[in-house]
């Protein structure tokens, strides 16, 4: 429920200090009571606004659904709380007149100055969520759309372009454009739109390249709502590409191991001297897909081939690397192999597959290991992974053998029937002889 | 008087053995080109019997609730010794008893074993092959894997199908309107109690019926030996035949062992009751030539659905078959010869159902 | 174990008496061994194993004083690892040790008094929620029961 120094309507500020028609606002403010206390009446109080604009075409359409269902009418933020005018009025003079301080649309270049007047008044958004916070619009000054909308470029987001204009939702409620399983969509809207960048030199396949990656999967698929989508490494408001230097930060937030074994070894400084970011070197920046172990190696398709040729130190560390990440694959799967055989036997080999997820564990270890590109590290867990391994092979081949004492007293069984069989022959011809069987 | 001739003595005094021994050394089995096939009812006896014991056996260790079920089985493959033996001769051990029973029901069908005065022989031993194929339905839920229970709920909706008491059976055999606990518990009661029982009182009757009217001989054999008294060939059952059964017994036991440890019978996944069906999923072979028919049925013959007119033909044929000793003459004639036709027919229909069945898949 | 040696169609049989003694002792003996090869599997298999329970909800996790105050062990359930915890507060908790995110077996960490999974830093709580990084699933908590000296650790019961 808003009151009389809520709505819009600074008495105390500076602004209305300042001299704005006090009667004006005295007219606004009684009407706005009039339609939002208490807060339900604000559906059900007279909006003239809705009922002409709902009968009426784009761009003039506003949907009574939308206008209901978003956030700002649950909080008693109505139509007459940004454009002005008198909602209680069916005549369109008096209701979209001047005198009713009807400011009707707004220029795109004021947008997010004039959401800025509620949303970075801390102790005014105080009063509605307390936690919200209120340095969306001095972000937006600090990025690539803020930058350019302020040299007069319009065609850049506002606050409306991602957020909605009458159906705006927090960004937690699932409906809302900026939630996160809909934001790279919306950032779409824009950045896949090859005529609307045009004159911008900047890709527009990043949607595409991030829909086939794992950051997607992990957010759409498996629905880990923590997964990094566009904003994620862009910011929101303050949308900008990280810099070189500062990639490795961004990506670090969660891949902390990784981060830390790539600044111990040779690979941080070389980066640095070469002005080539880390992490999205290797892994690419938008488009990132699951590594495998051939990542790493010299064989074609490897990433280290891109810049160690053969001869060179590191050309023989990465092919070492790769050779010890396939030497442990092999030894699970060759353990797993049999494991599986003897189980489809029927042996009893939970204690080993048991261990084996320890082996496999070692070789996860590997893989993050190569992150510090120095052989003796990846060496060590692959070693570990290694005993483990062959402890469960031996495992596999004792089951193995039980089986094959299964067979064995298969066959004498075998053995003694046919002896029997054979004597019951004998005896069935001996008790018939005399004309042969 | 020797220990085993007082032993004689006393029983005979009180239970007739002597006459009872005489029947036995009597008894005598014919001999013609088709004897072979008179291996195939003890054998379905046997096979019987093993299930019985191997059956009992698994039972002291097997749990019959959703939560132990498919546990308990991979306990006794597993941990139990010589569990997977007995677990997997029992399985198979089922497979190949059915086979036999079939066979047998074919071969009385093309010897013309039902004829007067064998008809409730025939009834009775048709009235088995159901209850031993009830057995194969029941049994295989029980393992509680991913296969037992969406095979149970197909088995169960095409039941539910039959017209005015499908659904109400649908019900019984499932205990609720799902495949759920409660069906694993009424399917172990029926499996290992229900069943047994009433097996065993009609294969007592069935081998009473046997005994009583003697083995019967083809009309082929019948009419020339009516014709050349003296080409009339006889085996006595003690011991010549039954030596020979107890070849063929052995033989049957080598084959289901070595099944048991060269191809062990799956456990397969835990059932998952809120998963989808895995694509594929088909009933066991007996049923197959069944289940391939619904499939290929059109959704819709004119105004009735497929699947029911499959089922309602199925269950008309089968009532058929087993009125079969009441529709055929005695005489060899038009009638008898359209009656093999149909046998051949359902033969080559079993059969040939059975293998597009698992070539389809 | 004697032979009739009259058959109703074939008269006339062998009447050599160490041939019929011989066929007798070698198919005695061999129809007692094939016996024997049939129920000796039987017998063992009456014979209840060392396991003599299922191990489907509930396993014998440890002994009371294997654990050290505000440490963890890992205990095999079923075919996964579990995590047996005793906190400082003398109160035992066991979650399941396989890492939600790739699989990896967690740990407890005494300074953290956090559980942790050393292949990408996932952390969760001794309750198995997580907290940070990768994982995006909490991880199973089961009841633990102590009776007498044993620890059991058992799966939750469906509500």
């Amino acid at each position: 429920m808003a009151t009389l120094d809520q709505v819009g309507i600074h008495l105390n500020s500076a602004e209305s200090r300042s001299g704005r028609l006090l009667g004006l606002r005295m007219v606004l403010a009684f009407f706005s009571m009039l339609l939002l206390a208490p807060l339900s009446l604000a559906q059900q109080t007279k909006n003239s606004c809705l009922d002409c604009h709902s009968q009426l075409d784009p761009p003039l359409h506003a949907s009574p659904d939308e206008y209901n269902a978003s956030i700002h009418t649950q909080k008693g933020v109505t139509c007459v709380t940004c454009h002005g005018g008198d909602a209680t009025s069916d005549d369109v003079d008096k209701s979209m007149g001047a005198a009713a301080g009807f400011k009707g649309h707004l220029d795109r270049k004021q947008i997010p100055g004039f959401c800025a007047k509620c949303h970075s008044d801390a102790s005014y958004i105080r009063g509605f969520n307390p936690s919200l916070r209120t340095d969306q619009y001095a972000q937006y000054l600090t990025s690539v759309h803020g930058k350019l909308l302020a040299k007069g470029d319009t065609k850049v987001a506002v606050c409306i372009d991602c957020h909605g204009v009458h159906d705006i939702q927090a960004p937690n409620d699932p409906r809302a454009r900026v939630y996160p399983l809909n934001v790279a969509q919306t950032c779409s809207t824009c950045h896949a739109n090859a005529e609307y960048m045009k004159g911008y030199k900047i890709p527009t396949d990043e949607f595409a390249l991030y829909n086939s990656s794992v950051h997607h999967a992990a957010l759409v698929d498996q629905g880990d709502l923590s997964a990094p989508t566009c904003v994620t490494c862009h910011g929101s408001h303050g949308a900008a590409p990280p810099g070189v230097a500062s990639v490795e930060n961004v990506c670090s937030t969660c891949h902390v191991f990784q981060a830390q074994l790539f600044d111990s070894g040779p690979h941080k400084d070389a980066f640095t001297s070469l002005g080539v970011p880390g992490c999205i070197t290797c892994h690419s920046n938008h488009g990132i897909q699951h590594p495998s172990d051939t990542f790493i190696g010299t064989a074609e398709g490897s990433v280290c081939v891109k810049c160690h040729s053969a001869g060179e130190p590191g050309f023989d560390a990465a092919a070492k690397m790769h050779e010890s990440l396939a030497r442990l694959d092999s030894a699970i799967g060759r353990s797993d192999a049999i494991l599986n055989r003897a189980e489809l036997s029927g042996m009893e080999v939970g204690e080993a597959k048991l261990a084996q997820s320890e082996a496999r564990d070692d070789l996860i270890k590997a893989r993050v290991s190569i992150h510090g590109v120095q052989t003796a590290k990846v060496d060590q867990d692959v070693q570990a992974g290694l005993a483990v391994a062959q402890k469960t092979y031996q495992a596999g081949l004792a089951a193995m053998a039980e089986r094959s004492y299964r067979r064995t007293g298969l066959f004498i069984s075998l053995g003694i029937t046919l002896i029997v069989l054979a004597g019951l022959a004998l005896l069935i011809r001996k008790l018939e002889s005399g004309s042969g069987n | 008087m020797g220990a085993a001739a007082s032993m004689r003595h006393w029983l005979d005094e009180r239970f007739g053995w002597n006459q009872l021994m005489a029947f036995v050394e009597h008894k005598t089995v014919p001999r013609h080109r088709f004897s072979y096939f008179y291996f195939l009812g003890g054998m379905t006896l046997f096979l019987f019997g093993l299930q019985v014991a191997t059956g009992i056996l698994l039972l002291l260790y097997y749990r019959p609730s959703p939560n132990e079920a498919f546990e308990s089985v991979q306990y006794i493959m597993t941990q139990v010794r010589f569990g997977w033996l007995i677990r997997s001769i029992h399985s198979w051990g089922a497979n190949v008893m059915i086979l036999t029973a079939i066979a047998h029901m074919f071969s009385v069908f093309f010897l013309k074993s039902y004829r007067k005065p064998r008809e409730l022989t025939w009834l009775s031993g048709m009235i088995l092959l159901f209850l031993v194929l009830g057995f194969g339905f029941s049994g295989y839920l029980l393992p509680w894997n991913t296969l037992s229970v969406f095979a149970t709920k197909v088995g169960t909706d095409i039941a539910g199908q039959v017209p005015v008491i499908g659904h109400w059976t649908l019900i019984f055999l499932r205990g609720g309107e799902d495949v759920t606990g409660a069906t694993l518990t009424r399917f172990f009661g029926f499996h290992v109690a229900v069943l047994p029982g009433l097996v065993t009182l009609l294969i007592g009757l069935h081998l009473l019926l046997v005994q009583r009217f003697g083995m019967s001989v083809p009309p082929s054999v019948e009419a020339d030996w009516r014709a050349n008294p003296a080409r009339v060939q006889e085996m006595r059952f003690f011991p010549n035949f039954f030596l020979r059964e107890l070849m063929a017994w052995y033989i049957a036991l080598a084959i289901l062992g070595a099944l048991a440890a060269f191809k062990p019978w799956e456990l397969g996944a835990k059932a998952d009751l809120f998963a989808s069906a895995p694509p594929g999923i088909r009933p066991e072979w007996y049923f197959m030539f069944m289940f391939q028919t619904l499939k290929l049925l059109p959704a819709k013959i004119g105004p009735v659905a497929g699947d029911l007119l499959g089922v309602l033909g199925f269950g008309i044929a089968g009532a058929v078959w087993t009125l079969l000793p009441f529709l055929d003459h005695e005489k060899p004639g038009r009638r008898s010869r359209w009656i093999a036709g149909a046998g051949v027919f359902a033969l080559a229909y079993f059969v040939g159902m059975t293998l597009v069945g698992y070539a389809a898949k | 174990m004697e032979y009739p040696d009259a058959n109703r169609v074939r008269p006339g049989i062998s009447d050599d008496p160490g041939r019929r003694h011989f066929l007798e002792v070698f198919l005695d003996t061999s129809v007692v061994a094939s016996l024997v090869s049939f129920f000796y599997p039987v017998l063992r298999y009456l014979i209840p194993p060392v396991q003599a329970e299922l191990a489907s909800d509930t396993v014998l996790a440890g002994h009371v004083g294997d654990l050290k105050p505000n440490s963890g062990a890992i205990f095999r359930f079923g075919s996964r690892p579990g995590l047996l915890m005793l906190t400082a507060d003398g109160q035992y908790h066991a979650i399941s040790a396989v890492c939600s995110h790739l699989g990896c077996t967690v740990q407890y960490r005494g300074d953290l008094h956090e559980v942790w999974c050393a292949c990408h830093n996932g952390t969760y709580d001794i309750s198995g929620r997580n907290i940070s990084g990768p994982p995006p699933k909490p991880l199973e908590s089961f009841d633990v029961f102590v009776k007498g000296q044993d620890i059991y650790v058992q799966r939750k019961k469906n509500a």
